[in-house]
Protein backbone atom coordinates (compact mmCIF):
# COMPACT_ATOMS: atom_id res chain seq x y z
CA UNK A 1 0.00 0.00 0.00
CA UNK A 2 1.67 3.62 -1.25
CA UNK A 3 1.90 5.78 2.06
CA UNK A 4 0.69 9.28 1.38
CA UNK A 5 2.63 11.56 3.48
CA UNK A 6 1.36 13.45 6.15
CA UNK A 7 2.22 16.63 7.68
CA UNK A 8 3.25 17.41 11.37
CA UNK A 9 0.63 19.03 11.97
CA UNK A 10 -2.01 16.93 11.30
CA UNK A 11 -0.31 14.14 12.98
CA UNK A 12 -0.34 16.39 16.41
CA UNK A 13 -4.35 16.91 15.71
CA UNK A 14 -4.50 12.71 15.86
CA UNK A 15 -2.05 11.85 18.15
CA UNK A 16 -4.78 11.26 20.68
CA UNK A 17 -6.95 9.26 18.85
CA UNK A 18 -3.74 7.44 17.48
CA UNK A 19 -2.70 6.64 20.75
CA UNK A 20 -6.74 5.74 21.46
CA UNK A 21 -6.73 3.44 17.94
CA UNK A 22 -9.42 5.83 17.12
CA UNK A 23 -7.91 6.16 13.43
CA UNK A 24 -8.43 4.14 10.82
CA UNK A 25 -5.88 2.05 9.20
CA UNK A 26 -4.58 4.40 6.37
CA UNK A 27 -4.63 7.22 8.84
CA UNK A 28 -2.49 5.04 10.89
CA UNK A 29 0.82 3.86 8.23
CA UNK A 30 0.43 7.56 7.48
CA UNK A 31 1.20 8.61 11.06
CA UNK A 32 3.54 5.30 11.51
CA UNK A 33 5.65 6.42 8.27
CA UNK A 34 5.90 9.64 9.79
CA UNK A 35 6.82 8.90 13.32
CA UNK A 36 9.47 6.96 11.31
CA UNK A 37 11.63 9.85 10.08
CA UNK A 38 10.03 12.60 12.57
CA UNK A 39 11.63 12.31 15.72
CA UNK A 40 10.02 15.93 16.85
CA UNK A 41 6.50 14.18 16.12
CA UNK A 42 7.63 10.73 17.78
CA UNK A 43 8.87 12.79 20.86
CA UNK A 44 5.44 14.21 21.40
CA UNK A 45 3.42 11.08 20.58
CA UNK A 46 5.78 9.10 23.40
CA UNK A 47 5.57 11.91 25.67
CA UNK A 48 1.15 12.50 25.55
CA UNK A 49 1.49 8.43 26.10
CA UNK A 50 3.67 8.22 29.16
CA UNK A 51 1.69 11.08 30.27
CA UNK A 52 -1.73 9.01 29.89
CA UNK A 53 -0.02 6.02 31.09
CA UNK A 54 0.85 8.21 34.53
CA UNK A 55 -2.17 9.83 35.28
CA UNK A 56 -4.19 6.27 34.80
CA UNK A 57 -1.64 5.03 37.77
CA UNK A 58 -4.10 4.32 40.79
CA UNK A 59 -1.02 5.69 42.73
CA UNK A 60 -0.62 9.13 41.30
CA UNK A 61 -3.66 10.49 42.54
CA UNK A 62 -5.46 9.73 45.87
CA UNK A 63 -8.66 11.35 47.76
CA UNK A 64 -7.63 13.01 51.72
CA UNK A 65 -7.29 11.15 54.42
CA UNK A 66 -10.45 9.80 55.95
CA UNK A 67 -12.35 10.83 53.01
CA UNK A 68 -14.47 7.22 52.76
CA UNK A 69 -15.43 7.37 56.83
CA UNK A 70 -16.74 11.21 56.12
CA UNK A 71 -18.64 10.95 52.64
CA UNK A 72 -21.26 9.30 54.03
CA UNK A 73 -21.45 11.65 57.37
CA UNK A 74 -24.57 14.08 55.88
CA UNK A 75 -26.92 10.78 56.01
CA UNK A 76 -25.98 9.80 59.50
CA UNK B 1 -39.27 20.60 21.07
CA UNK B 2 -41.74 17.42 21.41
CA UNK B 3 -43.16 16.23 24.69
CA UNK B 4 -45.13 13.14 24.77
CA UNK B 5 -46.80 11.11 27.47
CA UNK B 6 -46.94 12.95 31.50
CA UNK B 7 -44.15 15.42 30.26
CA UNK B 8 -44.64 18.68 32.57
CA UNK B 9 -42.09 20.93 32.08
CA UNK B 10 -41.00 23.75 34.05
CA UNK B 11 -38.05 25.98 34.23
CA UNK B 12 -36.87 26.28 38.02
CA UNK B 13 -33.82 28.75 39.25
CA UNK B 14 -30.27 27.04 40.36
CA UNK B 15 -30.53 24.78 42.98
CA UNK B 16 -34.17 23.84 42.95
CA UNK B 17 -34.78 20.25 42.10
CA UNK B 18 -36.82 19.94 39.70
CA UNK B 19 -39.63 16.65 40.42
CA UNK B 20 -42.91 15.17 38.69
CA UNK B 21 -39.98 13.94 35.73
CA UNK B 22 -41.69 10.73 35.53
CA UNK B 23 -40.75 10.50 31.21
CA UNK B 24 -37.20 10.31 29.82
CA UNK B 25 -39.10 12.23 27.10
CA UNK B 26 -39.67 15.35 30.02
CA UNK B 27 -35.49 15.18 30.63
CA UNK B 28 -35.23 15.84 26.69
CA UNK B 29 -37.97 18.53 26.52
CA UNK B 30 -35.85 20.49 29.98
CA UNK B 31 -32.44 19.82 28.39
CA UNK B 32 -34.11 22.23 25.50
CA UNK B 33 -35.02 24.61 28.22
CA UNK B 34 -31.78 25.09 30.24
CA UNK B 35 -28.09 24.47 29.68
CA UNK B 36 -27.58 22.40 32.53
CA UNK B 37 -29.30 18.70 33.31
CA UNK B 38 -27.48 16.02 35.22
CA UNK B 39 -29.43 12.93 34.02
CA UNK B 40 -33.16 11.57 33.59
CA UNK B 41 -35.35 11.99 36.06
CA UNK B 42 -33.08 14.59 38.64
CA UNK B 43 -32.20 17.94 36.83
CA UNK B 44 -30.97 20.86 38.09
CA UNK B 45 -31.86 23.46 35.69
CA UNK B 46 -30.55 27.04 35.02
CA UNK B 47 -32.72 29.15 33.74
CA UNK B 48 -30.08 30.78 31.80
CA UNK B 49 -30.81 29.08 28.50
CA UNK B 50 -28.17 27.74 25.72
CA UNK B 51 -30.47 25.85 23.91
CA UNK B 52 -28.32 25.55 20.94
CA UNK B 53 -26.00 24.10 23.07
CA UNK B 54 -28.54 22.00 24.91
CA UNK B 55 -29.81 21.18 22.31
CA UNK B 56 -26.57 19.82 21.10
CA UNK B 57 -25.65 17.71 24.10
CA UNK B 58 -29.04 16.08 24.13
CA UNK B 59 -28.58 15.34 20.57
CA UNK B 60 -25.27 13.81 21.06
CA UNK B 61 -26.51 12.40 24.11
CA UNK B 62 -28.89 10.71 22.22
CA UNK B 63 -26.65 9.11 19.73
CA UNK B 64 -24.25 8.06 22.31
CA UNK B 65 -26.84 7.28 25.10
CA UNK B 66 -26.08 3.18 25.89
CA UNK B 67 -27.88 0.58 26.73
CA UNK B 68 -29.34 0.12 30.35
CA UNK B 69 -26.16 -1.05 31.78
CA UNK B 70 -26.86 -1.56 35.95
CA UNK B 71 -25.72 -5.18 36.84
CA UNK B 72 -27.68 -7.79 38.76
CA UNK B 73 -26.24 -6.77 41.98
CA UNK B 74 -26.34 -3.14 41.51
CA UNK B 75 -29.69 -3.76 40.59
CA UNK B 76 -30.45 -5.48 43.91
CA UNK B 77 -28.82 -2.90 46.10
CA UNK B 78 -30.84 -0.11 44.13
CA UNK B 79 -33.88 -2.19 44.77
CA UNK B 80 -32.78 -1.98 48.76
CA UNK B 81 -31.93 1.66 49.24
CA UNK B 82 -35.64 2.20 47.56
CA UNK B 83 -36.53 0.30 50.82
CA UNK B 84 -34.82 2.24 52.61
CA UNK B 85 -31.53 0.28 52.94
CA UNK B 86 -28.76 2.23 54.18
CA UNK B 87 -25.71 -0.08 53.96
CA UNK B 88 -27.31 -0.90 51.01
CA UNK B 89 -26.49 2.61 49.58
CA UNK B 90 -22.88 2.23 50.93
CA UNK B 91 -22.41 -0.93 49.36
CA UNK B 92 -23.58 0.62 46.12
CA UNK B 93 -21.33 4.21 46.35
CA UNK B 94 -18.07 2.48 47.43
CA UNK B 95 -16.89 1.41 44.40
CA UNK B 96 -17.55 5.13 43.22
CA UNK B 97 -15.66 6.82 45.63
CA UNK B 98 -12.85 8.41 43.93
CA UNK B 99 -15.22 8.62 41.07
CA UNK B 100 -17.46 11.12 43.10
CA UNK B 101 -14.32 13.13 44.19
CA UNK B 102 -12.32 13.33 41.99
CA UNK B 103 -15.37 14.36 39.66
CA UNK B 104 -16.03 17.05 42.13
CA UNK B 105 -12.53 18.20 42.04
CA UNK B 106 -12.07 18.53 38.67
CA UNK B 107 -14.54 21.50 39.08
CA UNK B 108 -13.61 22.76 42.15
CA UNK B 109 -9.79 22.45 42.33
CA UNK B 110 -9.62 21.78 45.82
CA UNK B 111 -10.16 19.33 47.99
CA UNK B 112 -12.08 20.56 50.93
CA UNK B 113 -15.12 21.92 48.53
CA UNK B 114 -14.24 19.19 46.30
CA UNK B 115 -15.15 16.36 49.59
CA UNK B 116 -18.20 19.16 50.44
CA UNK B 117 -19.60 18.50 47.24
CA UNK B 118 -19.26 14.61 47.25
CA UNK B 119 -20.91 14.45 50.68
CA UNK B 120 -23.92 16.70 49.33
CA UNK B 121 -23.52 14.51 45.96
CA UNK B 122 -23.87 11.09 47.58
CA UNK B 123 -27.11 12.62 49.75
CA UNK B 124 -28.64 13.93 46.92
CA UNK B 125 -28.49 10.29 45.31
CA UNK B 126 -29.96 8.24 47.91
CA UNK B 127 -32.68 10.74 48.63
CA UNK B 128 -33.48 10.69 45.15
CA UNK B 129 -32.74 7.04 44.07
CA UNK B 130 -36.63 6.66 42.97
CA UNK B 131 -35.94 8.77 40.39
CA UNK B 132 -33.07 6.90 38.48
CA UNK B 133 -34.28 4.64 35.67
CA UNK B 134 -31.77 2.65 34.81
CA UNK B 135 -30.85 3.95 31.28
CA UNK B 136 -27.42 4.83 32.01
CA UNK B 137 -24.58 3.13 34.58
CA UNK B 138 -25.60 3.92 38.63
CA UNK B 139 -21.80 5.10 38.55
CA UNK B 140 -22.94 8.03 35.33
CA UNK B 141 -25.87 9.39 37.23
CA UNK B 142 -23.70 9.45 40.05
CA UNK B 143 -21.19 10.88 38.92
CA UNK B 144 -23.32 13.65 37.08
CA UNK B 145 -24.86 14.73 40.39
CA UNK B 146 -21.19 15.17 41.57
CA UNK B 147 -20.77 17.17 38.65
CA UNK B 148 -23.12 19.30 39.40
CA UNK B 149 -23.14 20.11 42.55
CA UNK B 150 -19.56 21.21 42.28
CA UNK B 151 -20.78 23.66 39.64
CA UNK B 152 -23.64 24.77 41.96
CA UNK B 153 -20.84 25.38 44.73
CA UNK B 154 -18.28 27.30 42.79
CA UNK B 155 -21.36 29.11 41.25
CA UNK B 156 -22.82 30.25 44.59
CA UNK B 157 -19.45 30.45 46.20
CA UNK B 158 -16.44 31.88 43.74
CA UNK B 159 -18.40 33.69 41.69
CA UNK B 160 -14.92 35.14 40.40
CA UNK B 161 -13.60 31.86 39.17
CA UNK B 162 -17.68 30.20 37.61
CA UNK B 163 -16.66 29.59 33.96
CA UNK B 164 -19.81 30.64 31.71
CA UNK B 165 -21.63 27.98 31.20
CA UNK B 166 -21.73 28.97 27.58
CA UNK B 167 -18.00 29.18 27.27
CA UNK B 168 -17.54 25.58 28.58
CA UNK B 169 -19.78 24.38 26.02
CA UNK B 170 -18.04 26.36 23.08
CA UNK B 171 -15.94 24.01 20.86
CA UNK B 172 -12.81 25.61 20.49
CA UNK B 173 -11.60 26.94 17.41
CA UNK B 174 -8.23 26.40 16.25
CA UNK B 175 -5.09 23.90 16.63
CA UNK B 176 -3.36 23.27 20.26
CA UNK B 177 0.78 23.24 19.06
CA UNK B 178 2.90 21.26 21.34
CA UNK B 179 6.27 22.22 22.29
CA UNK B 180 9.11 20.98 21.20
CA UNK B 181 11.33 18.73 23.06
CA UNK B 182 12.88 16.62 20.77
CA UNK B 183 14.71 14.56 23.00
CA UNK B 184 12.00 12.61 25.18
CA UNK B 185 12.59 10.01 27.99
CA UNK B 186 9.86 8.16 29.09
CA UNK B 187 8.81 8.17 32.83
CA UNK B 188 8.80 5.00 34.46
CA UNK B 189 5.36 3.92 36.90
CA UNK B 190 8.17 3.35 39.41
CA UNK B 191 8.88 6.87 39.70
CA UNK B 192 5.28 7.64 41.00
CA UNK B 193 6.93 6.53 44.13
CA UNK B 194 8.52 9.81 43.72
CA UNK B 195 6.16 12.57 46.16
CA UNK B 196 8.22 15.21 43.54
CA UNK B 197 6.65 13.14 40.31
CA UNK B 198 2.82 13.30 41.84
CA UNK B 199 3.15 16.99 42.96
CA UNK B 200 3.68 17.82 39.28
CA UNK B 201 0.79 16.31 38.24
CA UNK B 202 -1.38 17.20 40.53
CA UNK B 203 0.19 21.33 39.89
CA UNK B 204 -0.16 20.25 35.95
CA UNK B 205 -3.73 18.62 36.44
CA UNK B 206 -4.42 22.12 38.48
CA UNK B 207 -3.53 24.33 35.60
CA UNK B 208 -5.70 23.14 32.94
CA UNK B 209 -8.74 24.86 32.19
CA UNK B 210 -11.84 23.29 33.67
CA UNK B 211 -13.43 22.16 30.35
CA UNK B 212 -10.38 20.14 29.76
CA UNK B 213 -9.21 18.81 33.36
CA UNK B 214 -13.44 17.30 33.41
CA UNK B 215 -12.88 15.44 30.70
CA UNK B 216 -9.04 14.33 31.73
CA UNK B 217 -10.36 13.21 35.32
CA UNK B 218 -13.25 10.99 33.78
CA UNK B 219 -11.78 9.47 30.63
CA UNK B 220 -7.82 8.89 31.74
CA UNK B 221 -8.39 9.02 35.64
CA UNK B 222 -11.68 7.79 36.10
CA UNK B 223 -11.68 5.40 33.12
CA UNK B 224 -15.05 6.43 31.53
CA UNK B 225 -15.74 6.20 27.89
CA UNK B 226 -16.29 8.67 25.71
CA UNK B 227 -19.79 7.83 25.49
CA UNK B 228 -19.99 8.09 29.67
CA UNK B 229 -17.40 11.15 29.52
CA UNK B 230 -19.95 12.82 27.04
CA UNK B 231 -23.01 11.73 28.99
CA UNK B 232 -21.88 13.02 32.38
CA UNK B 233 -20.73 16.39 30.71
CA UNK B 234 -23.63 16.87 28.22
CA UNK B 235 -21.20 17.10 25.71
CA UNK B 236 -21.14 15.49 22.33
CA UNK B 237 -19.05 12.37 21.95
CA UNK B 238 -16.69 14.76 19.24
CA UNK B 239 -16.48 17.88 21.91
CA UNK B 240 -15.13 14.92 24.44
CA UNK B 241 -12.67 13.67 21.95
CA UNK B 242 -11.48 16.75 20.50
CA UNK B 243 -10.71 18.54 24.85
CA UNK B 244 -9.32 15.06 25.91
CA UNK B 245 -6.63 15.55 22.85
CA UNK B 246 -6.14 19.71 24.18
CA UNK B 247 -5.98 18.32 27.80
CA UNK B 248 -3.46 15.32 27.22
CA UNK B 249 -0.96 17.72 24.78
CA UNK B 250 -1.45 20.17 27.56
CA UNK B 251 -0.72 17.74 30.84
CA UNK B 252 2.61 17.12 28.26
CA UNK B 253 4.13 20.49 27.76
CA UNK B 254 3.09 21.16 31.66
CA UNK B 255 4.76 18.16 32.77
CA UNK B 256 7.89 18.47 30.13
CA UNK B 257 9.78 20.62 32.08
CA UNK B 258 10.86 17.80 34.22
CA UNK B 259 11.79 15.26 31.96
CA UNK B 260 15.40 14.28 30.67
CA UNK B 261 15.82 11.73 33.01
CA UNK B 262 16.07 13.56 36.30
CA UNK B 263 12.82 11.61 37.12
CA UNK B 264 14.83 8.11 36.49
CA UNK B 265 17.63 9.35 38.20
CA UNK B 266 15.92 9.73 41.38
CA UNK B 267 16.61 13.83 41.67
CA UNK B 268 14.04 16.21 42.59
CA UNK B 269 12.25 17.91 40.06
CA UNK B 270 14.69 20.20 37.94
CA UNK B 271 14.87 22.05 35.24
CA UNK B 272 17.34 21.25 32.64
CA UNK B 273 15.96 23.10 29.79
CA UNK B 274 16.74 26.74 29.35
CA UNK B 275 12.78 26.87 28.98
Amino acid sequence: MRVIEISCVEVWREISNFLEGWVDPELRARMEAHFAVCSNCKAVLDGTGNVVKLIADGQTFDVPAGFSERLFSKLR
Amino acid sequence: MKTAGKAKTTTFKSGHLLKGAESPVVSETMRSLGDEVVAPGLSYIVTRGSAGSARAAMQGSRTLMPQPQVDATEQELIRRVREGDKEAFYGLVRPYERAVFFAARSVLNNDADAEEAAQEAVLKAFMHIEEFRGESKFSTWLVQIAINEARMKLRKEHRELYESLDESTADEQGDYWPKDFADWREIPIEALQLKELREALSKALASLEPKYRQVLVLRDIQQFSVAETAETLGLSGEAVRTRLHRARLRMRDALAPGFDGAWIRGRGWEKVRPW
